[in-house]
């Protein structure tokens, strides 16, 4: 499927192999494990998909946003970006085993007898409804994705024409609107519905900076990975780095901001259908676990990557971006682990990490960084006939034009 | 005729003051300066300019103000005024925390702005550099770069042919003190 008549960095050839052997690998230890219990494996399994689809869609929206932003970033991780969102048609099928098994996780198929809350939301939580919805998001995000990369293609073959600039920005705009509705739901039917009783309309919005977080500092870890060869090799330029590192510092304030947001006003409120999320997150290991996440996820990246010099050298912005990577999700069991685990709201939730917690997003991110690979190779790995990256701009352009 | 300030090249292309500037600094001057309408990230590089000190001076004012901030709001609320608001504790950390970010900014920003400021020796009512009257493009569609008579191996004319003998120059002028 590949005629590779543009160069492709040794370093993705390398990873082929073994991401698919990890990701085959793990997973099927994880299929062993689904025979000893269906629902930890689907526990385990939704967790670790619930993270690695947001960097697909993370990729999603800050496509669209560089195409409605402009910017040498954007132009340099813009093949980064459209790969991930091919990898969404596959993240359909990897998401079969929720899907089918949904039943055996989410506490709103078997609600509670007398449970009247949860019964009311029955028209909008039940399985036929919830497994339409997830279809439909992923129908509506490879849309996006498969018109992103036609439109790029075009561009590969006959440049940058009026028409495809203006595409660009139609879908850009409008389909960034249809995105982060769609991925507020999205969150919401997979995330937060884990607990049918709590809900959080900051939801959508903390996991939508999740997920452009987790893409941002993804693609820098493999970008410092293909840097030192063709095609990158003179297209990687300081001043782009920066900006990249830049962003991944923003991104962590802001997803610092929305947290502390939702933090601030349950705490403040102190109701009793809203308290329960935190009552379960902040208490005993649990707690502990949101600590670290505090620390380490915000508070001691943030103070590294106030650092133009951190920011500036890919060498010392990966080992960075890749423990952020790590840290998106930690967070992420941090909240969806004690619903999953099915503590709502106790006073203190029990904290029992399984095998499966580290072995499927072990697999699974294996897997999805296997596909992106594959996608990322199928196409020359930096865009042809882009302005942004024509070697005439590099020297001496106003850094602020 | 007093002693010169120094002496400027004017040049009408961006790339030709940055290669000038490396030139320059081949060969050994240190005490110079470039101008430009607009910043040119390159241009700071080829000048080896030493780093800012506005970051510390930025870092510092934050680091001020978050402790300003947040202290403000212990003493009052803690020391000084405790009132019983929702039976939540004196020390509510976790809403101080929105007013100690506001002031974190406020002083990183004034620090940054004034820091900035008095490390660049402004406001400067009187500066040499616009003796020179085609010195005016600076600010239109010129580029200079002006090498300073304090630098040691400043020679009027051994200088002067240095920079006539730059590609793009468009002149050379003596700039008076």
């Amino acid at each position: 499927m590949t005629n590779a008549t543009h160069p492709v960095p040794p370093a993705l050839e390398r990873m082929l192999t073994p991401t698919l052997a990890l990701g085959v690998g793990a997973l099927a230890v994880c299929g062993l494990g689904a025979m000893q219990s269906v629902e930890q494996f689907l526990r385990s399994y939704l967790f670790a998909f619930f993270f690695w689809v947001s960097v697909p869609i993370g990729a999603l929206g800050l496509l669209m946003i560089q195409h409605l932003s402009g910017g040498r970033w954007g132009a340099l991780l813009r093949r980064f970006f459209e790969a991930w969102s091919r990898t969404l048609p596959f993240a359909l099928v990897l998401f079969l085993p929720v899907l089918l098994g949904y039943a055996k996780i989410y506490p709103w198929a078997h609600p509670a007898e007398g449970d009247r809350i949860v019964a009311h939301k029955a028209l909008y939580l039940n399985g036929a409804f919830w497994i339409g919805r997830a279809v439909f998001y992923f129908a509506l995000w490879s849309l996006f994705a498969w018109l992103f990369s036609k439109w790029s293609a075009e561009q590969d073959r006959d440049g940058l024409t009026p028409r495809l600039s203006s595409n660009y920005q139609a879908l850009g705009g409008g389909g960034l609107v249809a995105l982060v509705l769609s991925v507020s739901f999205a969150s919401i039917d997979w995330g937060m519905s884990l607990n049918p009783h709590w809900f959080s309309t900051i939801y959508g919005v903390i996991y939508l900076v999740g997920a452009a977080m987790a893409v941002m500092a993804l693609s820098i870890v493999l970008l410092a990975r293909f840097a030192h060869d063709e095609p990158f090799l003179h297209v990687v330029r300081k001043d782009t780095i920066h900006d990249l590192g830049k962003l991944l510092f923003a991104f962590n304030m802001l997803w610092a901001y929305t947290n502390l947001s939702q933090f601030l006003i349950i705490w403040s409120g102190n109701l009793p259908e809203e308290i329960p999320f935190y009552l379960a997150r902040v208490n005993g290991a649990w707690g502990a676990l949101g600590l670290f996440v505090v620390l380490f996820h915000f508070v001691v990246p943030y103070a590294i990557l106030l650092s133009r010099d951190v920011k500036r050298s890919l060498r010392l912005l990966a080992p960075v971006a890749g423990w952020l990577v790590l840290m998106r999700l930690v967070d992420t069991y941090w909240m969806i682990g004690p619903d999953l685990a099915g503590h709502h709201g106790a006073e203190s939730a029990a904290f029992h990490p399984h095998w499966m917690d580290v072995l499927a997003p072990l697999g699974l991110g294996a897997l999805f960084v296997h596909l992106f690979l594959r996608q990322l190779k199928s196409r020359p790995l930096v865009p042809q006939h882009e302005a942004e990256l024509e070697p005439e701009a590099a020297h001496a352009a106003p850094a602020h034009a | 005729m007093s002693a010169l300030y120094g002496l400027m090249a004017e040049f009408d292309d961006p790339k030709a003051v940055v290669e000038a500037a490396e030139a320059a600094r081949m060969a050994g001057y240190r005490k110079m300066d470039a101008y430009s309408p607009y910043p040119i990230e390159a241009l700071s590089e080829a000048l080896a300019l030493p780093k800012s000190h506005v970051a510390k001076i930025c870092l510092a004012g934050g680091i001020f103000g978050l402790a300003a901030g947040y202290g403000l709001q212990y003493w009052s609320s803690v020391i000084e005024y405790p009132m019983n608001i929702g039976g939540r504790p004196f020390h509510s950390w976790v809403a101080f925390i929105p007013p100690a970010y506001e002031t974190t900014i406020l002083f990183a920003a004034f620090s940054a702005v004034l820091g900035m400021l008095a490390l660049n020796g402004l406001p400067q009512p009187y500066h040499p550099v616009f003796n020179v009257p085609a010195f005016a493009g600076a600010s239109r569609d010129k580029f200079f770069l002006c090498i300073e008579a304090e630098d040691p191996l400043f020679d009027v004319e051994k200088t002067r042919a240095f920079l006539a003998a730059q590609p793009g120059v468009a002149a050379v002028e003596e700039v008076q003190p």
